[in-house]
């Protein structure tokens, strides 16, 4: 902190002086805020008594697996609070190494502990409390590790790898744990087709594969696209303008539809690779115009640096260009990818039985016809926080790497 | 132009590739010996317009069969959206009559009813999926029409629950008959029969209609609850099941007009007379044990006791009837052991007891009326 200049003092204010300050300041504002929080109350009044007296969210309680992990067999579920118990643990290493701020270890550790108060049974408690104790640790691993980041000595660089490469590996191995590994029905770990793989389970795991996959293709084909070889730059044009000229429901379709009917006799691929194959490409052509976008805002001078330090054309482009890039269009790439979390509800329309999909088929359960607005209102409120979610770690991710500050 | 060329070169380029995929792909089963060369004919289309009817060459007599046997299991293409049909249920599993008639199949086949894997299939994909070989037999109340028994690859096998479209408007409405709706809204499903079917039938009687056309049964019946159409058409079991939950169950009539003829049925892929005959007689089993009073409880009894010749031969004790299908001698027993007969399929999903509850109507044995008529075990 020595080097550092301080922050200038502010003025703590007092819940009374705050309100006064800000919403009463005058007659003019007090009768401003008066009439703001009637009309506030008028217009959520019917909200609020829906929510918490009229709606019937039995049907949620009730189903509430079927949501989340679709038909996935109950017995195999520890599979997936595995995956999520590496998952948060990464997460919490991630926070703590890069960010230096403590509520994210309260964060981490109270999510999973307020779950963990809703009367579910004694086994997912446990995991939710597993789940806690595994950010937390996570967090303070990180965290002990980054502050020793100060003289950038060799092992905090090693450790920032270690993170990398956990995140990289993170997603095979929840694909393999979600899939198995012996024959269906037998031994420990048996194999779980994918017409099984459903809910919130399916829809986060086509959005991670389809982020993973499409970030390297649509770089290489922004790259592409910039390229001073002709079949490559019109291979990646003619692809590029290909599939932003069709929707992706048509992409899907074609996915579903017509490639079965191509493919030989007896040969079939998994729908759900299908489905994933199809978003990937889709997004991957969007992604490349987006990273086009923060190539050109690079100054020309930058290469000419590079080149005049004795770089390669690919070394350039990848020591000097992409980080410069690619910090520039944060906040363009965490849109598209809430989108694109967002566009794997279309999967629902060709029979495949997505967060959206699955909540299609509760509502066909005779004993919860009409429950439409409880139903649709819980996995909006899902589809919400996550994306939220995914939004406050990119605002995180840029404070980290300093990019609004240039 | 030297550019422009460049991109039209590229797309024939394309097209010729995407063509040579499409012809003469050689047949590959799963490790099962290749009897027969398939040949698979795909027209590609060269412009965005819709396609011809793709033409596929049948799979072989009894490779179908093989291939689930091979396999171990059934793969049924059901609907995941119909209350008392097909849904899945809060454990996960699924219920309905159109899966139970899946259970029934894989309990012939493999003496197993539990040896079935569902797909869910979309009203769009369903015949693809079908013609593709993703799913053996199509369970998923699909009408049987004259277009889908022939272009689209598919035969009906026999019809398993006898549907026609109805019309439902509140009672308050005063209305009778469809000449009442005249100018008036009506909601309506999109991409299914019902949607041809209320345009054909309006049209014949002149009456003008604007139609308000949903993707799915839950906003189509949400709108006609809010108001926002004067009447709402779809198949009568899908009334009766819809009107049960609507806020004032009462203040609702189905009109007594039936606006088209709606035989729903199990249907399999052209070619494989073999794998007809099997799914049909499944149906027929589950005629038979209504028929002959064997229902799962006393299917023990009724088999150590039977003396009456028909029945010891569905019941396998003589004339190797099940072999003759390329099944076990046991394939009716197990049917009615493992999922019941038709009426007890029946009530299971759309009876008294039920929230989906139909009156059987036409589904009843021709002995009370109805047109569920089994052909004789000879």
């Amino acid at each position: 902190m020595t080097e550092e200049s301080l922050p200038p003092l502010t003025e703590r204010l007092s819940a009374l002086r705050w309100l006064r300050q800000n919403l009463f300041s005058s007659w003019g504002n007090s009768l401003l805020t008066v009439l703001a929080a009637w009309l506030l109350w008028v217009s959520g009044k019917s909200l609020l008594i829906w929510t918490f007296v009229d709606a019937r969210w039995q049907v949620v309680a009730a189903n509430l697996r079927l949501l989340l992990i679709g038909q996935y067999p109950a017995e195999q579920a520890w599979r997936l609070w595995i995956s999520m118990l590496l998952l948060i643990f990464l997460t919490g290493n991630s926070l703590g190494l890069w960010t230096k701020s403590r509520k994210f270890l309260a964060a981490l550790a109270i999510f999973p502990l307020a779950l963990a108060l809703i009367p579910f049974e004694m086994e997912q408690r446990l995991w939710l409390l597993g789940l806690a104790l595994a950010g937390a640790l996570g967090w303070l691993a990180g965290h002990s590790a980054g502050a020793r980041t100060s003289s950038r000595s060799g092992t905090s660089r090693a450790f920032e790898n270690v993170v990398i490469v956990g995140w990289l590996i993170w997603i095979p191995i929840f694909i393999l744990l979600l899939r198995g590994l012996t024959l269906e029905g037998e031994g420990w770990m048996p194999l779980v087709t994918t017409n099984l793989w459903g809910g919130l389970l399916l829809t986060f795991l086509l959005t991670i594969v389809a982020i993973v996959v499409s970030f390297p293709l649509g770089v290489l084909l922004a790259l592409g696209r910039r390229s001073e070889l002709p079949v490559v730059r019109w291979f990646s044009i003619g692809y590029i303008e290909l599939v932003r000229g069709v929707p992706l429901i048509a992409v899907l379709f074609m996915a579903q539809l017509m490639l079965p009917l191509f493919l030989p006799a007896g040969v079939t691929v998994d729908r759900v690779l299908r489905a994933a194959v199809g978003i990937t490409l889709f997004s991957a052509a969007y992604l490349a115009e987006n990273v086009r976008g923060g190539l050109q805002a690079i100054p020309k001078g930058q290469f000419e640096a590079a080149y005049a330090l004795g770089l390669g054309g690919f070394q350039t482009m990848l020591f000097i260009i992409l980080p410069q890039a690619l910090r520039l269009i944060i906040p363009i790439l965490v849109g598209q990818f809430i989108a694109l979390f967002k566009d794997t509800a279309l999967v629902s329309i060709v029979g495949l039985f997505d967060l959206l999909g699955i909540a299609k088929t509760v509502l066909a359960q005779p004993e919860f016809l009409g429950y439409q607005r409880e139903v649709y209102a819980f996995i909006s409120l899902l589809y919400w926080v996550i994306s939220y979610g995914m939004s406050y770690l990119s605002q995180q991710l840029e404070i980290a790497l300093n990019v609004g500050k240039r | 132009m030297r550019k422009l060329f460049a991109v039209f070169a590229g797309l024939t380029v394309i097209s010729l590739l995407l063509a040579a995929c499409g012809t003469a792909a050689p047949a590959a089963s799963n490790g099962a010996p290749v009897i027969q060369t398939v040949v698979v004919t795909v027209e590609v289309p060269v412009t965005a317009a819709p396609a011809a009817p793709v033409v596929v060459a049948p799979a072989g007599y009894g490779e179908t069969l093989k291939a689930v046997q091979a396999r171990g299991k059934l793969v049924c293409g059901v609907n995941s959206q119909v209350p008392g049909f097909g849904y899945v249920d809060s454990a996960g599993s699924y219920s309905g009559f159109d899966v139970d008639y899946c259970r029934a199949l894989a309990a012939a086949i493999f003496g197993d009813a539990t040896k079935v894997e569902f797909r869910a299939v979309s009203a769009k994909e369903r015949f693809t999926a079908l013609q593709s070989g993703e799913i053996d037999v199509l369970s998923r109340n699909t009408t049987w029409t004259l277009v889908r028994d022939t272009e689209l690859g598919g035969n009906f096998v026999h019809t398993t629950f006898y549907d026609g479209q109805g019309m439902m408007v509140k009672k308050e409405s005063g209305i009778t008959d469809l000449k009442g709706l005249d100018g008036g809204t009506i909601c309506v499903q999109t991409g299914t029969t019902t949607e041809l079917n209320l345009a054909d039938v309006m049209a014949t009687q002149g009456i003008s209609y604007t139609p308000a056309v949903f993707d799915d049964a839950d906003s189509t019946f949400a709108a006609y609850a809010e108001g926002r159409c004067d009447a709402v058409t779809t198949d009568k079991s899908g009334l009766v099941s819809r009107r049960a939950v609507l806020a004032d169950p009462a203040n609702h009539v189905i009109l007594d007009v039936t606006m088209s003829k709606e035989p729903l049925g199990p249907m399999v892929r052209h070619g494989d007379d073999q794998w007809f005959d099997i799914v049909q007689w499944t149906v027929f089993a589950l005629f038979f044990g209504e028929e002959f009073g064997i229902t799962s409880a006393n299917v023990d009894e009724q088999k150590s006791s039977a003396t009456a010749p028909e029945a010891k031969r569905f019941f396998g004790l003589e004339g190797d009837m099940g072999l003759k299908l390329g099944l076990t001698n046991d394939w009716g027993y197990n049917i009615i052991k493992q999922v019941g007969n038709y009426e007890e399929v029946y009530n299971r999903n759309l009876g008294p007891d039920t929230l989906t509850y139909i009156p059987r109507g036409l589904n009843n044995l021709y002995t009370n009326g109805g047109l569920l008529y089994a052909p004789p075990v000879h």
